[in-house]
């Protein structure tokens, strides 16, 4: 796949790290979204944020999967190198696409920006040196997450001529316990520094989060902690004014029989040992030897789907979409990745015959809420 | 048959849960490990274990589940511990949980006069910084324990730590707000107030032009009302800066010393013991006494027996017209071709995925993601007649929804259709489970073999989550049970780890 258009080329140099930049261009970006994966730990976010910028990057779209968290999941899945602080291409999608991966790294997001903007390049070794680079980007409240959502949100809006770089950009966000904080902060950060750039450039991301641009999605699984968690994560995001997208329920396992049907085996097992045996596996002593296991095995599994169905109706109360993505019976190995693309690619495809590229993605407004352009 | 978890996993690499909460001289447990594998409620299981084996016990939980809470009783945790009611034997259990904020404020109140507290209380920049950003929470919670341990009330204090985003955030936070407050920033942005003086510019190296440079960026940078906050907040703690240090210092020996025992939590997943395996390298580094591993949430099977192709291979034969020949037994071929000792087929299939997904797997991705083929039909096809390969692979392996099978809204119960229909539903969720549990234990045996040393203790999955204390209490039980069994020199075969026979 070619890019469409020669502006669109291929890259040969990685793009240099700009921290957004808040000017003319916050007006025009509307195409462009952000999509911010969050969930509680052990969800498969990362997972899920890189199977949606796979199938978000279908029909030759460009999308950019970003990590904030130091942790190298991206480069992990993927089994690449670890990700230095460069946007680089980690994957072709089907039909062509391209997803590029970038991990933030605060600290270097602050030096780019101290550079671009108050040409203190060279300062930045005395500045690392008395502690300022490590107090700005570990200790100091919530400039951390300012720096890491502001490059995001650079990278949303960032463009070359009239296209967007990137049709989207997927954020393996923090975990839902931090999310509505960590998203929040650029408000929190633009009160306490009240006035200048910080304030500023706060504010400006402010905007973009909260604007129809972003869309804040939860992975769970269908268990009690992560529902609740989910539920209460969602509460939390719509108080603080953060537009919610969709509830991805992870590692949804097959309900293989029905408890009916149990029921009605525990009653005669000799006839379950008997369809046992006919199948295969050993005379009549051994198939008896298998009926109590599989009937345990059995119960366990309803009463899981039986559990996973009060889980599914916590989680309709929402009112949000809600798409399911099935275990890998392997664990998640690239190929599986490719699978649950496939899959939130055909729901994809499904909402933009109902109504529009990534509606089914899409954040469901809420009136009252600040557009980018105001 | 022998595999090579059962050969890694040596009596000696069981963790005796019970002697380590019973021993006087186990003061304080770390749980630790990245989130969402069950870390506070193993803490919460270990304390109610320790109570009820006679110590006097406290669990300091960072960010309990509210239904964690109410599982003890409790109808919420706060900062101050609570007697947690209706345990049984002779000691007792407290439960907390860490308020932040609570325990920055008790910080500042009690170490400074109480003006200067109340101006540092009020300061804005202080307000944020205690609320909760980067670092304050696992500084606290280092804090908090300090506090616990001086106090010498308890015998044994549990640990939980906070949902990082590296489960070593944990043993690095406190260090870094310590040198922070310690540190030459502080000292700098105090400066103005003694600009001029000869110390700021030995700090700096940077003469009076970089330090008014340095203020004025920051200035610039953050709003001068940020910076005087920031001046206003360092200037009012000034005081107490020598105190933060010290105190952050003796928790980290704390730490290292005898009495305290860190137990690392995972869960069977590759995620989960990767950082698992980053702490483990940690605490040997940092001179941190390791206890054990805990693995919760361990798949196992009674019928470990009957590998997953044999149960999917009889499955199919109960779909397609099981039910019509049944006199005959369309079955009968897999009987004889797959005969009674099923274990080295299961291994051999094993062996090959794992070869097969290291070699190919990232090449083929890179170069042609539209061809990849999911690795597990791979798999299938070499250990299966070609034409059951993919009906397999694809329906028992990648259902891709929860409501596909056939089982469900098939033969009514009780004919001998229904019972055909359930009996092939119990076959494939028996291979769902062989999979799984082959899975896992590949991913167990992957860390055992960089850590043979690391002493394991396993809880098994559990359909459902915890809901009171009884709940706790049989998660205790597992706990402790490996370490039962590693006396008669055997792993068991139902937690998915030992020797599969």
């Amino acid at each position: 796949m070619v890019g469409r258009g020669p502006r669109r080329t291929p890259r040969s140099a990685p793009v240099r790290h700009r921290v957004c930049d808040l000017g003319p261009v916050v007006r025009l970006a509307r195409v462009c979204r952000l999509h911010v994966v969050t969930g509680k730990g052990g969800t498969g976010k990362t997972t899920v944020a890189a199977a949606l910028a796979l199938a978000l990057a279908h029909r030759g779209r460009r999308t950019l999967l970003v990590e904030v968290e130091g942790r190298q999941g991206i480069a992990e899945l993927f089994r690449t190198e670890q990700l230095p602080y460069e946007e680089r291409k980690i994957a072709v999608a089907r039909g062509g696409g391209e997803v590029y991966a970038l991990a933030i790294d605060a600290e270097r997001a602050l030096l780019d920006y101290l550079q671009m903007f108050y040409k203190l390049g060279g300062a930045g070794r005395a500045l690392k040196r008395i502690g300022a680079v490590d107090f700005a980007t570990t200790i100091a409240p919530g400039l951390r997450d300012v720096l890491l959502t502001g490059k995001a949100c650079e990278a949303v809006r960032r463009r070359d001529g009239q296209r967007p770089v990137y049709d989207a950009v997927v954020m393996d966000a923090p975990p839902t316990g931090r999310i509505a904080r960590f998203l929040g902060v650029n408000e929190e950060v633009a009160g306490l520094a009240r006035v200048g750039p910080v304030h500023n450039q706060a504010q400006a991301v402010m905007r973009v989060l909260k604007s129809h641009e972003t869309a804040v999605h939860m992975v769970t699984l269908l268990e009690e902690m992560p529902v609740q968690e989910t539920v209460d994560g969602v509460a939390e995001l719509r108080a603080a004014g953060l537009p919610v997208g969709a509830l991805v329920v992870n590692m949804v396992r097959p309900a293989r029989v029905g408890p009916e049907q149990l029921a009605a085996a525990a009653r005669t097992p000799a006839e379950l040992a008997g369809a046992l045996s006919h199948a295969g596996l050993g005379g009549a002593e051994r198939a008896e030897q298998l009926v109590g296991p599989l009937l345990a095995l059995g119960g366990e599994n309803a009463q899981r789907v039986a559990l996973e169905g009060e889980q599914r109706a916590e989680l309709a109360a929402t009112g949000l979409p809600r798409y399911e993505l099935p275990l890998l019976g392997d664990g998640v190995e690239l190929a599986g990745l490719y699978r649950l693309a496939a899959e939130l690619q055909s729901r994809l495809s499904e909402a933009e015959a109902a109504g529009g590229h990534g509606a089914a993605f899409g954040a469901r407004r809420t009136p009252g809420e600040e557009g980018p352009d105001e | 048959m022998s595999s090579l978890g059962s050969e890694v996993l040596a009596p000696d690499a069981e963790l005796d849960v019970d002697a380590l909460l019973d021993d006087p001289a186990t003061r304080i447990v770390v749980c630790c490990g990245s989130g969402g594998v069950g870390k506070t409620t193993t803490a919460a299981a270990l304390g109610l274990r320790a109570a009820e084996r006679g110590r006097r016990t406290v669990v300091l939980t960072i960010d309990p589940a509210r239904r964690l809470a109410q599982s003890m009783g409790l109808d919420e945790l706060d900062n101050t511990p609570r007697l947690v009611p209706g345990t049984g034997g002779d000691g007792e259990l407290h439960a907390m949980m860490l308020d932040m904020k609570r325990t920055f404020d008790e910080i500042v109140e009690a170490h400074a006069e109480p003006e200067r507290a109340r101006a540092i209380l009020e300061n804005p920049f202080y307000q944020s910084l205690s609320a909760g950003f980067a670092g304050t929470q696992e500084y606290m919670a280092m804090e908090k324990l300090g506090q616990l341990r001086s106090r010498d009330e308890w015998d044994l204090i549990i640990v939980d730590t906070p949902p990082s985003r590296s489960a070593l955030d944990f043993l690095d936070a406190p260090g870094r707000l310590g040198s922070f407050l310690d540190g030459r920033l502080i000292k700098l942005l105090m400066a103005p107030a003694r600009v001029g003086g000869r110390a700021g510019m030995k700090f700096v190296n940077l003469g009076m032009a970089g330090l008014s440079m340095f203020t004025g960026a920051l200035s610039k940078l953050l709003g001068a009302g940020l910076l005087r906050d920031v001046q206003t907040f360092v200037a009012a703690m000034d005081t107490m800066f020598g105190g933060f240090r010290t105190r952050a210092d003796a928790t980290y020996r704390l730490l290292q010393a005898p009495g305290t025992a860190f137990l690392v939590v995972a869960a069977p997943e590759r995620d989960a013991l990767r950082e698992a395996a980053y702490f483990v390298e940690r605490l040997d580094a940092d001179r941190m006494p390791l206890a054990g591993l805990v693995v919760n949430r361990v798949h196992g099977s009674e019928a470990g027996g009957l590998s997953a192709e044999r149960a999917l291979d009889a499955a199919e034969n109960l779909e397609n017209g099981g039910i019509v020949d049944r006199a005959r037994g369309n079955g009968q071929h897999s009987a004889t071709s797959a005969p009674e000792q099923v274990s080295p087929h299961a291994t051999a299939a094993r062996e090959d995925g794992t070869t097969e997904g290291a070699q190919t797997d990232p090449e083929e991705a890179h170069a042609s993601p539209a061809g990849t083929r999911p690795a597990q039909d791979r798999l299938d096809t070499r250990s299966h007649p070609a034409e059951h390969a993919s009906a397999t692979g694809n329906s028992a392996l990648h259902n891709g929804s929860s409501h596909d099978t056939a089982s469900l809204g098939g033969p009514s119960p009780g004919t001998p259709e229904g019972t055909a229909s359930l009996a092939a539903g119990l076959l494939r969720l028996h291979a769902d489970q062989m999979h799984l549990l082959d899975r896992e234990r590949r991913t167990l045996d992957g860390f055992l073999t960089l850590h043979p040393e690391v002493a394991v203790a396993s809880v098994p999955a559990l359909p459902g989550d915890v809901h009171d204390l009884a709940g706790l209490r049989s998660i205790g039980e597992h706990l402790a049970e490996r370490a039962e069994r590693a006396d008669d020199g055997h792993g068991g075969t139902d937690a998915g780890l030992g020797v599969r026979e």
